[in-house]
C-alpha cells in the first residue's frame, strides 16, 4: 500500500504544477451507512476510506474494482449523493474549487444535472417507459433553464449524430421502447451531455450490453467526451474496457485506493499485487486434447426449433461433443444458444432433428426421460442465486440428487455431502448454512456441487461466470478444469465471453441469429481465415491494450447490427 | 396464537418441523408491542374456550336471573333475552365460533393452496379447468351461495365447516396460484424438474417453503372472515343452531333489546371486534416481517 501512496504523490505533484485547478478534487473521502438487521443494533460500517484523487477538465478517470469495491458510491460521491442510506461521512469533494459537501439541499440542485450529470448502468430501466426520448434528454437543460426549447432540441438533435445513431433529427421521436439496448445507452450519454455538464460520471455504461454493442457504444462515448472536452468519472470493472478511454485509473478494492495512476503506467507496469493479477487475469488454459475416434457422448442432428411455431428460434443445428471434453457455444444475446440448452435438457422439445446421447436419440420432452438419462446431463445456471431454494440447507440441496438417483440416506449421504463440499473447496463447515448466507462464488460452487453429486456424464454450463466479478470466475474456472480432468466430464458451456472460450474449449461453435456460423476445434474456429461474424465477434472482445479500440474500428469488416 | 398453531400445524405436515421452530422462536422475540397486545388477546379468547367449564360462572343453558338483567357483581355482562348469563354463553361460544372458523379456515386453505399450487406447477390443461371451475365459483356471491346449499343440507357443524371451507378456498386458490406461479418459474424450480422430480415434491418441497409468509398472512385474514361470515350466517338462522351458541348468534338472539336500550347484543359483537383486531395485529406483523425470497433464517 506504501508503494501506492508514493505514486499518489508523485501523481499529484505532477498535476499540482499546471496551472489550471482540477475541476474535481476529492480529499479523504470517506462513506459510510448505517445497516440494521432484525433483531440486532445498528452498526456503522465504512463503505469508502481515505479516497483521494484530483481530476482536470477533459481528463478521463477509470474507477475499477470488483463489486463492493465502493467504485459507485465515489462516483455518485461527486454529485454529493449517498444512495440508499449511504453518508459522507468526511473528506471534502472540491467541484470548481468549490467544497460542494458543505452545500445545502438548493444549491447541490443548482450542480446535478447542470455541472456533473450521471449515465446509469441499465438505460433501460433509467428512462421512463412514457414519455419520448428526445422530451427526456433535453429534460435537465430545460428545467436548469439553460436554453429555451428549439436550441435544446437542436443541441440534442447534434449530440444524436455524435453519437452515432441512427436518423438523428427524429431520434427524439421515439419512445425509449423503440429503439435497441446500446441505443439507449447512447440516448442517455446525450441526456448527460445535453446541459454541457463539466463532468459526467459513467456508472458501468457497457456492462449489461452485448459485446458486439459494447464497442461501438464505448467508441460513440469516448468520440463525444473528446469532442465536448467533458470531463468524465468512467466506472467499471473491466479493466480492458476503461483502459481505452481513460488518461488515468484508480483500482479500488474494499473501499480503499489499491493503485492510481496513469492508464499507461497501470496496464504495462501494475505495481500492486492485486493490479497485477487483474491485467493478468484469464491465465487458465486448457491444453490441446486429440479429440477421440469413437461415438461422441451428444451429437445434435439438424434441429429446428421454435416457441410459438412461427418464430424460428434455431435452425438446422448439427453439433457434436466427446467424452470428457468441453464444447462452447458462443454468439450475442438472441442468437439462440440458451435455446440450444433448452432442446438438449428436454424443456423445449424440438421441432425437427434428433439429439443423441451416446449414440441413443433422447426422447424430445422431459416427461419421457427416464431417471437414468435425466442423472447423466446435469445443469448450471448463470445466477447461482435463484438456481437454489433459498429455504433449503446446503446440505438438503446438494443432499437431493444423493437421495433422488443413489437412495443415499442418512449418515452415508451426509458424509458423501461432506465429500463434494471438500471437491469444491470449501468444507464442511457450510453444510448447514442457507444460500443467502454465501458469496456469490461460493453459491456457483454449490451449484457446481449439486450437478456433481449426480456423477453425471455431461453438464451444461449456461453462462456460469457471468455473474461473477473476473477474479472470482477466473477461480470458478479452473475448479470447472479440475472436476474435468478428475471425473472425465463433458461440459456443454454457454457463454458470450470469448475469453472464457479461449481458456477452457476443446471444440467451439459460433452462433448467430439461431444459425450455426462456424463449429470446430479451438485452434481451427479461433484462427484466420474467419467468417465475417466471427471476425466482428473475435475483435470486439476489449483486449488489455492501450490503444485496441482505435485499431479494431479501423479494420473490422462487418458492422454490428446496430444495436 | 392460532396462527403460531396453524404454523406448526403445517410445518408438521410437511417436514418442515426445524425450519418453522427455528423461525417462531425469532419472531417471538421481535414481536411488536401491536401484535403482542393481539397475540394477548388470542390467548384470552382461546383459553376461556379451551378452559369453559372451569372459567364460565354458570352452566351453557342454565336460566339464572331475570330477562336482560343489567351488568352487576353477580352478572359481570348482564344476562341475556331468557335470563342466561352473559359471560357464560360468550364463553361457550367462543368454542364454536373458534372451532367452525377455524376449521373452516384449515380447510379452505389445505384446498385452496394445494389446488393453487398445481394449478401454477402443473399449467396448461389443469391450471385451465382449475382456474375457470373457481372464477365460476367465486362468480356467485359467497353468501347467497352459502344460504341456497345451507336451506338444502342438513345444518350441522361438519356441513358448516365443508360450505365455508370450500366457498373459502376459492380466495386461497387465487392467492396461492399467483404466488406460485411467480415462484415456478424460478431456476431451482427448473432445476428439481430437470432432475426428474414429481409434481408433489415440487409442490411441498420447493414451492411451499417459498410460499408460507403470504399463505400466513392470508391465513390470519380468512379466519377472521371466517369468524364473521358464520356470524353472518348464524345471525340468519343458518349458522349454530340453539340453544349452542356462536358469538354472531348471541347478536341475533339479543338484537331486540337494542330497542329498549339494552346492550347485551353489543357485547358479543364487541367480542367479535376485538378478536378480528387481535388476529390482524398478529398478521400486520408477520407481514412486516416476510422475508420473501431473500431466504435464509429470517
Amino acid at each position: 500500500m506504501s508503494h501506492s501512496t508514493q505514486v499518489t504523490r508523485d501523481l499529484n505533484r505532477t498535476e499540482n504544477t499546471k496551472a489550471a485547478p482540477p475541476l474535481l478534487d476529492v480529499r479523504n473521502l470517506r462513506i459510510g451507512a448505517n445497516i440494521s438487521f432484525p433483531g440486532e443494533k445498528n452498526h456503522h460500517i465504512v463503505i469508502v476510506d481515505k479516497i483521494s484523487f484530483q481530476l482536470q477538465k477533459g481528463h478521463v478517470l477509470g474507477l475499477i474494482g470488483e463489486s463492493g469495491a465502493g467504485k459507485s458510491t465515489i462516483g455518485l460521491s461527486a454529485m454529493a449523493y449517498g444512495r440508499g442510506g449511504c453518508e459522507i461521512t468526511g473528506g471534502e469533494v472540491f467541484l470548481n474549487g468549490e467544497d460542494i459537501l458543505s452545500f445545502n439541499h438548493k444549491s447541490i440542485r443548482q450542480i446535478r444535472g447542470v455541472k456533473v450529470a450521471y449515465v446509469a448502468q441499465s438505460a433501460a430501466a433509467a428512462f421512463n417507459p412514457a414519455h419520448r426520448l428526445g422530451d427526456q434528454v433535453i429534460e435537465s437543460a430545460l428545467e436548469h433553464g439553460l436554453m429555451s426549447r428549439t436550441e435544446a432540441t437542436a443541441f440534442a438533435d447534434q449530440l444524436f449524430d455524435k453519437l452515432g445513431l441512427p436518423e438523428p433529427d427524429k431520434f427524439g421521436q421515439r419512445y425509449p421502447h423503440q429503439v435497441s439496448g446500446g441505443q439507449l445507452q447512447r440516448a442517455m450519454t446525450a441526456m448527460a451531455l445535453c446541459s454541457k455538464p463539466d463532468l459526467i460520471v459513467f456508472d458501468e455504461p457497457t456492462t449489461a450490453l452485448d459485446v458486439t454493442t459494447q464497442i461501438d457504444v464505448l467508441a460513440a462515448i469516448k468520440h463525444a467526451i473528446r469532442e465536448t472536452h467533458t470531463a468524465a468519472l468512467y466506472i467499471t470493472h473491466d479493466l480492458a474496457v476503461v483502459a481505452q478511454i481513460s488518461d488515468e485509473i484508480m483500482v479500488l478494492k474494499n473501499g480503499k485506493t489499491v493503485e492510481y495512476g496513469t492508464t499507461e503506467q497501470i496496464i504495462n507496469s501494475p505495481q500492486e499485487q492485486y493490479t497485477q493479477s487483474l491485467v493478468t487475469v484469464r491465465s487458465t488454459q486448457k491444453p490441446v486434447t486429440e479429440s477421440p475416434d469413437k461415438t461422441p457422448l451428444l451429437r445434435v442432428e439438424n434441429i429446428s426449433a421454435s416457441y410459438d411455431g412461427v418464430n424460428q428460434i434455431l435452425s438446422d443445428i448439427s453439433l457434436q461433443l466427446h467424452a470428457g471434453q468441453t464444447l462452447s457455444i458462443v454468439g450475442e444475446s438472441g442468437s439462440g444458444k440458451s435455446t440450444m440448452a433448452r432442446v438438449v435438457t428436454g424443456l423445449l422439445p424440438q421441432q425437427q432433428g434428433k439429439v443423441l446421447f451416446n449414440g441413443t436419440p433422447l426422447p424430445a420432452e422431459l416427461k419421457r426421460r427416464d431417471k437414468e438419462q435425466l442423472r447423466r446431463l446435469q445443469m448450471i445456471y448463470q445466477m447461482a442465486d435463484v438456481a437454489m431454494n433459498p429455504r433449503q440447507t446446503i446440505d438438503q440441496i446438494i443432499g437431493r440428487p444423493l437421495e433422488f438417483y443413489f437412495g443415499l440416506r442418512g449418515a452415508e449421504k451426509r458424509r458423501k455431502v461432506i465429500e463434494l463440499l471438500e471437491l469444491i473447496e470449501l468444507g464442511e463447515k457450510y453444510i448447514d448454512r442457507y444460500p443467502a448466507e454465501l458469496s456469490g462464488g461460493q453459491k456457483q460452487r454449490i451449484c457446481i456441487a449439486r450437478a456433481l453429486a449426480a456423477k453425471p456424464d455431461l453438464i451444461i454450463c449456461d453462462e456460469v461466470t457471468s455473474a461473477l466479478d473476473p477474479l472470482v470466475a477466473e477461480e470458478i474456472l479452473k475448479l470447472l478444469l479440475r472436476l474435468q480432468e478428475q471425473y472425465q466430464v463433458a461440459y456443454l458451456f454457454i457463454t458470450h465471453d470469448i475469453a472464457t472460450v479461449r481458456a477452457i474449449s476443446d471444440t467451439i461453435a459460433v452462433m448467430y441469429q439461431g444459425e450455426l456460423v462456424r463449429f470446430g476445434e479451438r485452434s481451427q474456429v479461433l484462427s484466420p481465415p474467419y467468417d465475417d461474424y466471427t471476425d466482428l465477434l473475435l475483435s470486439s472482445v476489449p483486449e488489455m491494450e492501450l490503444d485496441w479500440l482505435d485499431k479494431v474500428l479501423s479494420s473490422r469488416r462487418m458492422q454490428s447490427a446496430g444495436h | 396464537m392460532l396462527v403460531r398453531v396453524a404454523n406448526g400445524a403445517w410445518a408438521g405436515l410437511f417436514g418442515l418441523m426445524s425450519n418453522a421452530l427455528e423461525k417462531r422462536s425469532i419472531m417471538l422475540v421481535h414481536l411488536s408491542w401491536g401484535a403482542r397486545l393481539g397475540l394477548l388477546g388470542l390467548i384470552v379468547f382461546a383459553g376461556s374456550a379451551i378452559f369453559a367449564p372451569w372459567v364460565a360462572p354458570y352452566g351453557p343453558d342454565e336460566v339464572v336471573g331475570d330477562v336482560w338483567e343489567p351488568i352487576s357483581a353477580q352478572f359481570w355482562l348482564g344476562t341475556d333475552q331468557i335470563g342466561r348469563d352473559l359471560l357464560t354463553r360468550l364463553i361457550y361460544g367462543a368454542r364454536n365460533t373458534f372451532f367452525v372458523a377455524g376449521a373452516a379456515t384449515l380447510l379452505s386453505f389445505f384446498m385452496g393452496s394445494f389446488l393453487g399450487f398445481l394449478a401454477a406447477v402443473r399449467g396448461g390443461i389443469i391450471d385451465q379447468s382449475l382456474s375457470r371451475l373457481n372464477d365460476l365459483m367465486m362468480a356467485i356471491p359467497t353468501l347467497i351461495f352459502a344460504l341456497v346449499v345451507l336451506s338444502v343440507l342438513p345444518v350441522n357443524m361438519l356441513t358448516l365447516i365443508l360450505v365455508m371451507g370450500v366457498l373459502d378456498s376459492t380466495r386461497v386458490f387465487r392467492l396461492s396460484r399467483a404466488v406460485a406461479v411467480d415462484i415456478a418459474v424460478l431456476d431451482f424450480v427448473e432445476a428439481a424438474r430437470l432432475r426428474g422430480e414429481k409434481t408433489l415434491w415440487i409442490i411441498f418441497r420447493e414451492i411451499l417453503p417459498n410460499a408460507l409468509t403470504p399463505l400466513f398472512a392470508e391465513f390470519g385474514l380468512r379466519f377472521a372472515f371466517a369468524v364473521l361470515f358464520l356470524s353472518t350466517l348464524s345471525f340468519l338462522g343458518l349458522g349454530i343452531q340453539p340453544p349452542e351458541a356462536d358469538w354472531g348468534s348471541m347478536v341475533k338472539e339479543n338484537k331486540d333489546g337494542i330497542v329498549f336500550g339494552i346492550p347485551a347484543a353489543l357485547i358479543p359483537a364487541g367480542a367479535i371486534a376485538i378478536l378480528t383486531i387481535s388476529i390482524n395485529l398478529v398478521v400486520d406483523s408477520i407481514l412486516s416481517r416476510t422475508t420473501s425470497l431473500k431466504g435464509g433464517r429470517g
